[in-house]
């Protein structure tokens, strides 16, 4: 029964996955990262549940704390380049390379 | 009496010097006052220039007072107690290592501490002369102090270690006094020259004390000649043969002579102090004062012989083709040593003569190298002797004071080197055997061009007509100059008769070296040749440099003079036999340093560096770019971890 969670979780990585990769605009491939963060989530709760042990659930907490950090950093990352370049694409923000 | 026979039998007298007492326990002091001089003087810096002189000479002075009196007190004293110990403090104690600092007053190093001192305080006195128009004339002084000091530890210590480091000082010493005029490129060459040629003998010296430490596992005289006896043959030629090439270094001998003739680019009161008179006869104390193993190894006693015969003939040899003054007596100090050195191979008769002829020689010989420092500070520092001529009656101290260190040189009869030089050439001959034949008359034939080149000297510079340059006007020197030529004279004259006579000196040195089976015969068989050979030397001379004029500029010659003007080739077969190959060695060393070793490390670099020029260019800048890597690495590491668990 469980098995279906995992093959949602899975489907739900793919589709985050996918979705920074091909994906322009910073805040939607913001929330596909999102996505793959929450789908791992469900991974870890669905695996707590098979083996009857709370670890994967305590995990799930820590993602979930870190996520929230990660947002609040990003979300301010993406705001200041939006001031400064009006732009909010990723394909704009290129001049740290070689 | 027996029992100095047993001790004679047993291969000569040992050594139990006694504790010092009187003046001899503070014969430290020869050692100290000469080295605070150099002290002072050298840290004091322009404060003492205007009596820096004065201090230098005093010291120098002083050390010659203490050593008169250690030499009084020890004539009081019975022949067999006459070697003393001061003991200063220990020196090295590392494990079995143990060196305690000590000095030996014996006959044999108190005769040249009074040659040392005492004709070093002389040169001191000429030099303030010599040199009163020298901005330097402080530093000067200083060296010669530090010279001093050295060679008076170099001769009075009782351990292969305090030797050592005298040897090492005098060759210090001996470095910055050749280069004492360093803006001249040759006095910097010739004292780099004389110091690397030195090392060379010094390396030899090193590993003779270590084989001595390893063999008798001490280094004082009074152990190392006690055990001797029982060491194996092998090892003894080996340590004396080692202990040969020191003194080879030191004093010149071949094969390692090169350095004495360029050393005379230093100023003239070196060359007599250092290179005629004390540092260079060091060889000859050295294998003098280690007697009791050569005399345990016939070969090691050959070769020294045969050194010495050599050098000998080598150094004459030069002498007579040099027009340079300086260099002219630089060959003959090295034939002259040669005669101590073969002496002293010769065992007991030959160690006394080796002294004596060593201290005769130390005055006539300082006594002309003043003398030509006195025509050279006439002649405008000029040193071609084909430029000089009829200086006798301008410079007549000079004239008379050279002209009886020429004659003591030549073995004129009665003058110091008759009686020292015919002792050494009797005892070749006393040697018996063919080789004593050989050595015997070699020398004899030395003698007979020591005539021939001093002559020719002699007879360039004071006699004939003058060939001076325009604008020379020669003058005789000062009193300070002239006072030390006529005291060295003085010595000149009456130095061998006085130690040769009654057999004075080998009673002096018999508790040390030994007694002479014989007393010695002042008339020998010998004595009508090598007098013959002298006036055929002069002789030849006469005809060739006084009867006809002497041309300003040297004439082609032939082969044989180019051969002994270039010095036997000497520097040549060094360059070709040393010189050379060292460069070759060094240049492939360089080239496996920058190809290989280099190579190496810059190829790496280069590689690296070149890759990740190339690799940054995945740095594109584009955020997916880099996530898609992420996510292929990511799935790489994920399709690994399946593969391993699999």
């Amino acid at each position: 029964m469980t098995g279906h969670y995992l093959v949602l979780s899975a489907i739900l990585f793919t589709i985050g996955g996918i979705g920074v990769l091909i994906r322009r605009n910073a805040i939607v491939v913001f929330m596909c990262v999102e996505l793959m963060l929450n789908a791992t989530n469900l991974a870890f709760v669905s695996f707590a549940r098979m083996h009857g042990s709370l670890d994967g659930q305590i995990i799930a907490f820590f993602v979930m704390v870190v996520a929230a950090a990660e947002v609040v950093v990003g979300l301010a990352i993406i705001m200041t380049i939006f001031r400064s370049r009006k732009s909010s694409s990723v394909d704009d923000a290129n001049l740290l390379k070689y | 009496m027996t029992t100095m026979n047993a001790v004679l039998a047993a291969g000569g007298p040992e050594l139990h010097p006694q504790a010092a007492e009187g003046v001899q326990s503070v014969a430290w002091l020869l050692i100290a006052l000469p080295l605070a001089g150099a002290a002072i003087l050298l840290l004091s810096g322009r404060r003492t220039d205007k009596w820096g002189h004065l201090l230098g000479t005093a010291m120098s002075l002083g050390a010659f007072v203490v050593g008169v009196l250690a030499f009084f007190q020890m004539l009081g004293q019975h022949a067999d107690g006459r070697s003393r110990l001061v003991h200063l403090f220990p020196f090295i104690s590392a494990g079995s290592l143990k060196v305690d600092m000590n000095l030996l007053v014996d006959p044999l190093s108190i005769s040249f501490v009074l040659l040392i001192t005492g004709v070093g305080s002389l040169i001191h006195i000429y030099s303030i002369g010599y040199m009163s128009h020298d901005p330097d004339r402080r530093r000067f002084f200083a060296y010669l102090n530090l010279f001093v000091a050295a060679m008076l530890l170099l001769v009075l210590a009782d351990n292969y270690v305090g030797l050592y480091i005298g040897w090492e000082g005098v060759g210090l010493a001996s470095y910055l006094l050749i280069g004492f005029w360093q803006h001249k490129p040759s006095a910097a060459t010739a004292a780099k020259k004389a110091f690397i040629v030195n090392r060379v003998g010094d390396f030899g010296l090193s590993v003779a004390i270590m084989v001595m430490f390893a063999t008798f596992g001490s280094l004082s005289y009074q152990d190392v000649f006690g055990q001797a006896s029982q060491a194996s043959q092998g090892t003894i030629t080996a340590i004396g043969l080692l202990l040969l090439l020191g003194a080879c270094g030191k004093s010149a001998q071949l094969p390692l002579q090169s350095w004495l003739l360029d050393a005379m680019e230093g100023p003239t009161p070196v060359s007599a102090l250092i290179h005629a008179a004390t540092m260079v006869t060091a060889g000859v104390y050295l294998i003098v004062r280690s007697h009791a193993i050569y005399e345990l190894s016939p070969d090691a006693r050959l070769l020294v012989t045969i050194v010495g015969v050599a050098t000998l003939l080598a150094g004459a040899i030069i002498g007579c083709a040099k027009d340079d003054i300086k260099k002219a007596l630089a060959g003959s100090t090295m034939s002259q040593i040669g005669y101590m050195v073969l002496a002293a191979g010769l065992g007991r008769p030959g160690y006394v003569f080796a002294i004596a002829h060593l201290i005769a020689h130390g005055f006539f010989k300082a006594g002309m190298f003043l003398g030509a420092g006195s025509v050279m500070h006439a002649m405008n520092d000029d040193v071609n002797m084909r430029k000089f001529g009829g200086l006798r009656k301008v410079m007549p101290i000079t004239f008379a004071t050279f002209g009886l260190g020429y004659l003591a040189i030549i073995g004129f009869p009665g003058l110091s080197g008759w009686w020292t030089k015919d002792g050494i050439i009797d005892a070749a001959f006393e040697k018996g055997g063919t080789s004593g034949q050989i050595l015997g008359w070699l020398a004899l034939i030395g003698a007979g061009i020591t005539a021939y080149y001093m002559s020719r000297l002699m007879f360039m510079t004071f006699f004939g007509e003058p060939r001076w340059d325009e604008d020379v006007h020669p003058h005789e020197s000062p009193k300070v100059m002239t006072v030390p030529l006529i005291l060295l004279a003085i010595g000149s004259v009456a130095g061998g008769a006085f130690l040769i006579l009654g057999d004075r000196f080998a009673k002096f040195l018999a508790p040390v070296v030994g007694e002479p089976e014989a007393s010695h015969r002042l008339i020998t068989p010998y004595t009508a040749i090598v007098f013959a050979l002298m006036v055929v030397g002069v002789g030849l001379a006469y005809v060739q440099y006084l009867r006809r004029p002497v041309p300003r500029t040297a004439p082609a010659g032939n082969p044989a003079v180019t051969f002994a003007r270039k010095d036997l080739y000497g520097d040549a077969l060094n360059e070709s036999l040393l010189m050379r190959p060292g460069q070759w060695l060094t240049r492939l060393t360089v080239f496996f340093d920058n190809r290989g070793v280099d190579g190496v490390v810059n190829g790496l670099a280069a590689f690296i560096g070149g890759t990740s020029g190339r690799v940054r260019r995945v740095q594109t800048g584009f955020v997916r770019s880099y996530a898609l890597s992420m996510f292929v690495g990511a799935a790489l590491v994920v399709g690994a971890l399946f593969l391993v668990r699999i």
